[in-house]
């Protein structure tokens, strides 16, 4: 009996690392042009000095503060989505897996870096590592900023240990495919894997661990996010409700960056074939029922204040249900929860479309939420001689600018290198690929399955 | 390195070459197996399968929360820091640290065993076959005493034996 072989899968799949097209260029030109200028603008906050950003009495944290929320809020994409469905063993993750968890790292990087931009004088950074020093100052353990420190590198090194594992396999088929200096690089980068039975077994048994360990983690991250604020006594900070609500708006931010960036692979690098309306739409509904949460939690958090009618946290309440800061207020509640429920709750407009276009309303409706939760508690502080405006500067704008570029660029240079689908475990779950068919078939070779004959392509 | 090998496309004629090594006196320690995936759903997929590495993870966040635990309570009290009212060490915020760092002993320590346990990195000279990339099952000896007694075991439907 023959089986079919999965080349023509592998081929497709290893095809963008061989194959360059004009646009791949042009994107990483323009996100890298864009980032050039992010950076450009922060040489000029370190040059003139941290007054150009928007950081003045009494709001010391602006943007920066929000896009450090945001991107670590977006990093929930991957690692927590991809350990969940690993763990449950949904079938369906197979192609989605390694999509998520590029966001994860990428994200987690760029949000880790807005501590040291908000910082005068980001050279001196290490002051805030915690290790024994000889200038006698001790880190404070019970700073939420120490926690931030322990949480996010714990999930910045387990996900990119989780990233980095599954490719192994990958790198030893580009590997032997390759030749000249790529052969030597993914040679190297494949750990002179094989393939054995002991390795695969112990590879297996090592994700299911990560992906136990992994999950807590990614929890535990966007809580001690929000302890940032809810330690603090600033009017609508103060919550008990800070911890699970970060993290369900984190999950929602990250399944809307999963599915654009979706999307965007689908259609630059021709993976109609992999990434089927069926991801999508399974996708979207999580989208749906994270909106929905998100709303529970949103209902929650502005009642208990309502009812509560603290004159100070009503000055924030005000501020953002009518005063200066409604307009973004209501554009967020269009964002997270209009648009997501006219899109999502119809299938005929469950579309990938449809999930895109959700999504891109779910991830302005997050940045904005991420900012009404800091400018306006900022700006109306329980004593109103310390009341204030804020306006952004142009530094935090272009800086703002470039994150989003250089997520883009890190995506597409990550896309040309590896393999953006796990192709083992592609191979793995039930499917094979059929391109003359251009569908995805379910594979032959399983042990429970009635024997397949011969097909075209297939060798013997 | 000597090796005599076969390769297969399908994964039920792997595992009747497995079946013949076995028949025809080698040990299970002895066979290689060799593929571009893992097979689950065949007995040779399972050789190999008992690891401790739960429970080397499980051990590993053991320690890191016993270090992470004594280190905290240790720093804290050589440089006292009053901070609200707060003990010197207290547990409700130390719990976050020892928390991440007992996550973290585990996560690495499974890395860590999967390395070993698992042979890589390694820098090659064992038993390969490019064509594994291609879907191939490999299924061979590594230094076999007669590499001709195995042909026959190897040599079946339609597999293609190759020796080194």
């Amino acid at each position: 009996m023959n089986r079919t072989l999965n080349k023509p899968l592998a081929d497709d799949l290893v095809r963008p690392l061989f194959n360059t097209s004009v646009w791949f260029y042009a994107v990483v030109l323009a996100a890298g042009t864009v980032v050039a200028c992010g950076a450009l603008a922060w040489g000029f906050q370190l040059w003139y000095g941290i007054g150009l950003s928007g950081k003045r009495w009494p709001t010391f944290w602006a943007l920066y503060l929000t896009n450090f929320v945001f991107w670590i809020g977006i990093s929930h994409a991957g690692t927590l989505i991809s350990a969940i469905l690993r763990l449950v063993n949904a079938t369906w993750r197979r192609p989605v897996t390694r999509c998520a968890e590029v966001i994860t790292v990428f994200a987690l990087m760029i949000g880790a870096m807005f501590p040291i931009i908000h910082l005068g004088r980001p050279w001196l950074a290490f002051w805030l590592f915690p290790y024994p020093s000889a200038r006698e100052i001790w880190p404070n353990f019970r700073s939420p900023l120490a926690w931030d420190f322990f949480a996010i590198n714990t999930y910045l090194t387990g996900s990119v240990l989780f990233l980095f594992l599954p490719m192994i396999p990958d790198f030893a088929l580009v590997r032997d495919r390759s030749t000249g200096w790529r052969r030597k690089v993914y040679g190297t980068l494949s750990f002179g894997w094989r393939g054995t039975t002991k390795q695969w077994n112990r590879l297996e048994m090592a994700m299911q661990i990560m992906a136990i360990a992994i999950l807590p983690v990614a929890v535990s991250v966007h809580t001690i996010v929000s302890f940032d604020f809810s330690m603090a006594n600033v009017p609508m900070w103060h919550s008990t409700i800070f911890g699970p609500y970060f993290v369900a708006g984190a999950i929602f931010s990250g399944i809307a960056g999963l599915i654009i960036a979706m999307a965007a692979l689908r259609k630059a690098l021709h993976l109609e074939h992999y990434l089927l309306p069926m991801h999508f739409e399974n996708l979207g509904k999580l989208l749906l029922l994270m909106s929905i949460l998100w709303a529970y939690f949103v209902f929650n958090e502005r009642l208990t204040v309502w009812y509560g009618n603290e004159p100070h946290e009503m000055a924030v309440f005000w501020a953002t249900q009518r005063g200066q800061y409604a307009p973004l207020y209501w554009t967020m509640v269009v964002g997270n929860f209009v648009l997501p429920m006219a899109i999502l709750t119809n299938s005929k407009t469950r579309t990938i479309l449809g999930c895109v276009i959700a999504s891109c309303g779910v991830v302005v409706g997050m940045w904005l939420e991420r900012f009404l939760i800091v400018v306006p508690s900022l700006t109306h502080k329980q004593l109103p001689y310390s009341w204030g405006t804020f306006s952004p500067t142009p530094v935090e704008l272009f800086i703002t600018a470039a994150t989003f570029a250089a997520m883009l660029l890190l995506y597409t240079l990550f896309a040309k290198f590896v393999p953006i689908i796990s192709i083992w475990e592609l191979k793995a779950g039930d499917f094979v690929h059929a391109p003359q068919a251009g569908v995805v078939t379910a594979d032959p070779h399983r042990i429970d399955a009635a024997p397949a004959s011969s097909s075209p392509g297939a060798a013997s | 390195m000597k090796a005599i090998y076969g390769l297969y496309a399908d994964p039920h004629v792997a595992q009747k070459a497995v079946n013949n090594l076995r028949a025809a006196g080698v040990t299970d320690a002895d066979i290689t197996v060799i593929s571009s995936e893992p097979f689950e759903h065949f007995e040779f997929g399972h050789r190999d399968a008992k690891t401790a590495m739960p429970w080397i993870a499980t051990a590993a966040g053991a320690v890191g929360l016993l270090l992470t635990y004594y280190l905290l309570g240790a720093s804290q009290r050589s440089w006292p820091l009053i901070t609200a009212g707060m003990p010197i060490a207290p547990n409700w915020t130390n719990l976050i640290i020892i928390f991440e760092m007992t996550m973290l002993s585990a996560i690495i320590a499974t890395v860590i065993t999967l390395l070993v346990t698992a042979g890589i990195p390694s820098r090659g000279g064992r038993m390969y076959d490019p064509e594994v990339s291609d879907g191939y099952i490999l299924v061979g000896v590594e230094n076999p005493a007669d590499a001709s007694k195995l042909e026959p075991a190897l040599a079946i439907d339609g597999g293609r034996v190759k020796t080194t």
